[in-house]
């Protein structure tokens, strides 16, 4: 076709735009290796790409190693496949708490903050960012006055035993409420499995693979009558700009 | 510092479906209009266009197209003994903001109310007797009828394109279609949608029960459409990315789809985006408003001198504005005097959680907003309520809304939050499971109602509106009633492996979704003792003040509202441009 040519650049111009709309992410591969992994502005990234050494945007080494620690338990890898950090997904959290949300831009922050009944829903003073940091920084504690070391280096037996504690607000973080913590760092675990993989997590489609939701898929006109009829078309996401 | 703008004849607050409709007729009758929009223009090409719109992070967890509850929230208490705070963010209720409001990221289910439900209070105590009602429900009749309002729901189902096979021409039941459907003098513009599988098999089950399952009506068009005012729509593809989501096909109805771009072209319509409306100016005597403050996009406190203004906010907000402004009395729910803020109601959903035998693919990322089999044989009055002793009724459906897995990944009752057992569970059930929902009325309570709070403030330092509600009984008791219902019915469905219903229950909670649906503070009616606006949506102590939308639902009907607030919206438009013209700032004679 004589529009070939015409297509293919349309397609590159599109790649090059989603690379750049990535860009908190390029720019951040700061390391040799993750420079190496991790696409340039304006050239199309490698969607799947896994660098080996994330350039964290937001959390020390201490909270890394802790961000890759929980989510390795709160979704494991195990038989049903790849898990959360397998995932990216202690890099979609980091992501997230550098940027805006982590911020609490969404967030209602006026004074007086009360503790109301559990109808009156989140009433905590904490952005996700300083939530975070704050939690990390207890879970290690915690892990330490009961095992001696950092919760990153207890078995994963002994990891989950102290998750279901704070799930269960059982352990004591000072200000703020263990199960709090734990709340929003499993939100943020199932949001980065699951979010697009152009935020950091989700990478190479773990999460989609996993339940087998197809992405971006553009139009099911011509299935959605086909009842019962499996989906087998590998997910697209939306660098994949279909 | 401050400006003022050269005077018009009518402005108009909130760029959503009741602004565009109103500010769009009034334009075009040669009145100089302003519709003032508080959020960022958002256009179907390029904001909302694929790949990039199809984003759950952005859309649904982010809130791309929801108020920003960092600036304006809404606080919340069961009872007045308690301190209301605020919500921080947003779980309950997603308000929508910018240009479309929240017509641009709604679901599109599409319905007309029951005429039954616009003489609620008459009709029950005539069939039952009034002890129907429970003590403290304030239910009230319209001040307008169904009958009144039909012709408006036909103008409004022409912008929207609905689809859907009427079950009611003229009075003539039709074969094929809804049995309780009210009258419609016109068959649907577009034909229904396409029922995906689980849809399907709640139909067959709820038919093989001796229900009556048709497809819900949408405002997604199902095929090309030229709409009423020449504007083109195309096909749903069923994408999938609907609800919380602006359509990139054209096919979800919206403000900026149906009408914005006919209403731009007219010489006489100005839209300012950025503009965020402080209040309502009043004259010396507080009968009159001179016109609305509000700060441009450039943070410039701003006057607009204005004949008419017309509340076009999302919902409550509207209620909210009237507050800050002093229009009409405060409710005061100690001594019941007082009407602005009276009559608060959200909705009574709940659900029936299916799990299905692994050869059941329900495939729910093939969906749109307002894909549904639905049945109406329990809602409002299409049953004996004799038995049960409640008021109201509700929907039973199987709607495929949504697969986008950040917040759709049932797993069966019992299974762990994380680790292996969720894993598997997740992987297991995703293609397998999908709930009956639920969607019923909810009737106002004397305690329950809309005020100003008296701590918390917006950005712009005014005071955030204060909700404060608890269920009365009968809603409980109809939730749990139709709960019932649904799971019999999911019971009965091919492959289901187990069927849980989730009623309804107390304490109300602002911690979990239910629905946008939030209504009241301003209800419309026939007594200035027991409404805020009359039949025309007018205020009664502000005569050139008009209020729209949800606000002026003196309950809620189980029934989405959007068709109901579209007809309002010409129905109030009409009668602005018909009658309030010929006297104005006077109360149109009813």
């Amino acid at each position: 076709m004589s529009n070939d040519g015409a297509n293919r650049r349309r397609i590159f111009l599109k790649q090059v735009a989603t690379a750049v709309g990535a860009a908190p992410l390029a720019l951040s591969a700061t390391g040799a290796a993750a420079a190496a992994a991790v696409a340039v502005p304006g050239t199309p990234q490698p969607q799947d790409s896994n660098p080996a050494t994330p350039a964290w945007h937001f959390f020390n080494g201490n909270e890394a190693r802790a961000a890759e620690a929980t989510v390795a338990r709160l979704i494991p890898a195990d038989d049903a496949g790849p898990g959360a950090k397998e995932a990216g997904v202690a890099v979609f959290i980091d992501l997230q708490l550098a940027g805006a949300w982590g911020n609490g831009d969404q967030l209602y922050r006026q004074p007086p903050f009360l503790a109301g009944t559990p109808q009156q829903g989140y009433q905590l003073a904490f952005t996700p960012a300083e939530m975070f940091r704050l939690g990390f920084a207890k879970l290690d504690e915690a892990a330490r006055s009961a095992q001696g070391t950092a919760f990153a280096d207890l078995t994963p037996e002994q990891q989950d035993a102290l998750l279901a504690q704070a799930e269960h607000g059982q352990l004591d973080f000072g200000v703020l409420p263990s199960g709090a913590f734990f709340a929003a760092l499993l939100d943020a675990t199932m949001e980065g499995f699951f979010a697009d993989p152009i935020y950091g997590g989700n990478r190479a489609k773990i999460g989609w693979k996993l339940v087998g939701f197809p992405g971006v898929h553009a139009s099911y006109a011509n299935d959605i009558e086909r009842h019962g009829v499996a989906w087998t078309r590998p997910p697209a996401s939306i660098a994949d700009a279909e | 510092m401050s400006k003022t703008m050269p005077a018009v004849d009518v402005v108009l607050i909130g760029g959503g479906w009741t602004g565009s409709v109103i500010g769009k007729e009034l334009a075009a009758s040669g009145k100089r209009v302003v519709v003032l929009e508080r959020g960022q223009p958002r256009w179907t090409s390029p904001d909302f266009q694929a790949p990039g719109v199809r984003d759950e992070l952005k859309y649904t967890r982010r809130h791309e197209l929801h108020q920003n509850a960092a600036t304006e929230t809404y606080t919340f208490r069961n009872r007045v003994d308690e301190v209301a705070l605020p919500m921080r963010r947003w779980q309950f209720a997603y308000p929508g903001n910018h240009l479309g409001g929240a017509g641009a990221h709604w679901s599109g289910a599409y319905y007309r109310w029951d005429p039954v439900e616009f003489k609620i209070r008459s009709h029950y105590t005539q069939r039952y007797g009034a002890r129907i009602f429970e003590a403290g429900i304030t239910a009230q009749d319209w001040p307008l009828t169904y009958d009144e309002l039909e012709p408006y729901y036909d103008r409004f189902d022409h912008l929207v394109g609905a689809s859907g096979f009427a079950g009611n021409l003229n009075g003539v039941i039709q074969p094929g279609g809804n049995p309780f459907e009210p009258w419609r003098s016109r068959p649907y513009p577009n034909p229904p949608m396409r029922v995906p599988h689980a849809p399907a098999l709640f139909g067959e089950a709820a038919a093989k029960l001796g229900y009556h399952p048709y497809i819900q009506p949408s405002a997604l068009s199902t095929r090309p459409y030229v709409n009423s005012e020449g504007l083109h729509m195309n096909e749903c593809v069923y994408c999938g990315f609907c609800s919380n989501f602006g359509c990139e096909q054209f096919a979800k109805a919206s403000p900026q789809v149906c009408i914005l771009p006919v209403a731009l072209k007219l010489p006489t319509f100005e839209l300012r985006t950025g503009a965020h409306v402080l209040r309502v100016e009043l004259d010396k005597n507080r009968k009159h408003a001179r016109g609305v403050t509000y700060v441009d996009a450039a943070g410039v406190e701003t006057f607009q001198p204005a004949e008419v203004v017309i509340l076009c906010a999302f919902a409550i907000n509207n209620t909210r504005l009237l507050l800050l402004s002093g229009i009409g009395r405060p409710y005061d729910p100690a001594t019941g005097k007082g009407v602005v803020g009276r009559n608060y109601t959200h909705q009574t959903s709940s659900s029936v959680s299916l799990f299905f035998e692994e050869s059941v693919n329900i495939n729910p990322f093939m969906g749109a907003g307002a894909v549904a089999v639905t049945m109406d044989d329990f809602c409002t009055d299409n049953f004996d309520h004799g038995p049960h002793g409640f008021v109201g009724g509700g929907y039973i459906q199987i709607q495929v809304v949504s697969g986008a897995p950040i917040g759709n990944r049932p797993t069966p009752p019992g299974t762990p939050g994380w680790g292996s057992a969720w894993k598997k569970a997740a992987k297991r059930y995703y293609n397998h499971s999908i709930p009956i929902t639920i969607t019923g009325s909810a009737l106002p309570v004397r305690g329950g109602y809309l005020s100003l709070d008296p701590t918390y403030k917006d950005a712009w330092g005014q005071p955030l509106l204060r909700i404060t509600y608890d269920f009365p009984d009968n809603d409980i008791k109809l939730s749990a009633f139709l709960t019932e219902k649904g799971t019999q019915i999911g019971r009965a469905m091919r492959g289901v492996t187990l069927a849980q219903g989730n009623p309804r229950t107390k304490p109300y909670g602002v911690a979990a979704y239910q629905s946008s649906h939030i209504n009241g503070g301003a209800a419309i009616g026939a007594d200035p003792a027991t409404s805020v606006v009359n039949r025309y949506g007018q205020c009664w102590d502000v005569p050139n003040v008009f209020v729209t939308g949800a606000a002026l639902f003196p309950q809620n009907s189980c029934y989405n509202p959007t068709g109901t607030i579209g007809a309002l919206a010409y129905w109030t438009a009409d009668a602005i441009r018909r009658e309030y013209v010929r006297a104005p700032g006077r109360l149109i004679a009813s």
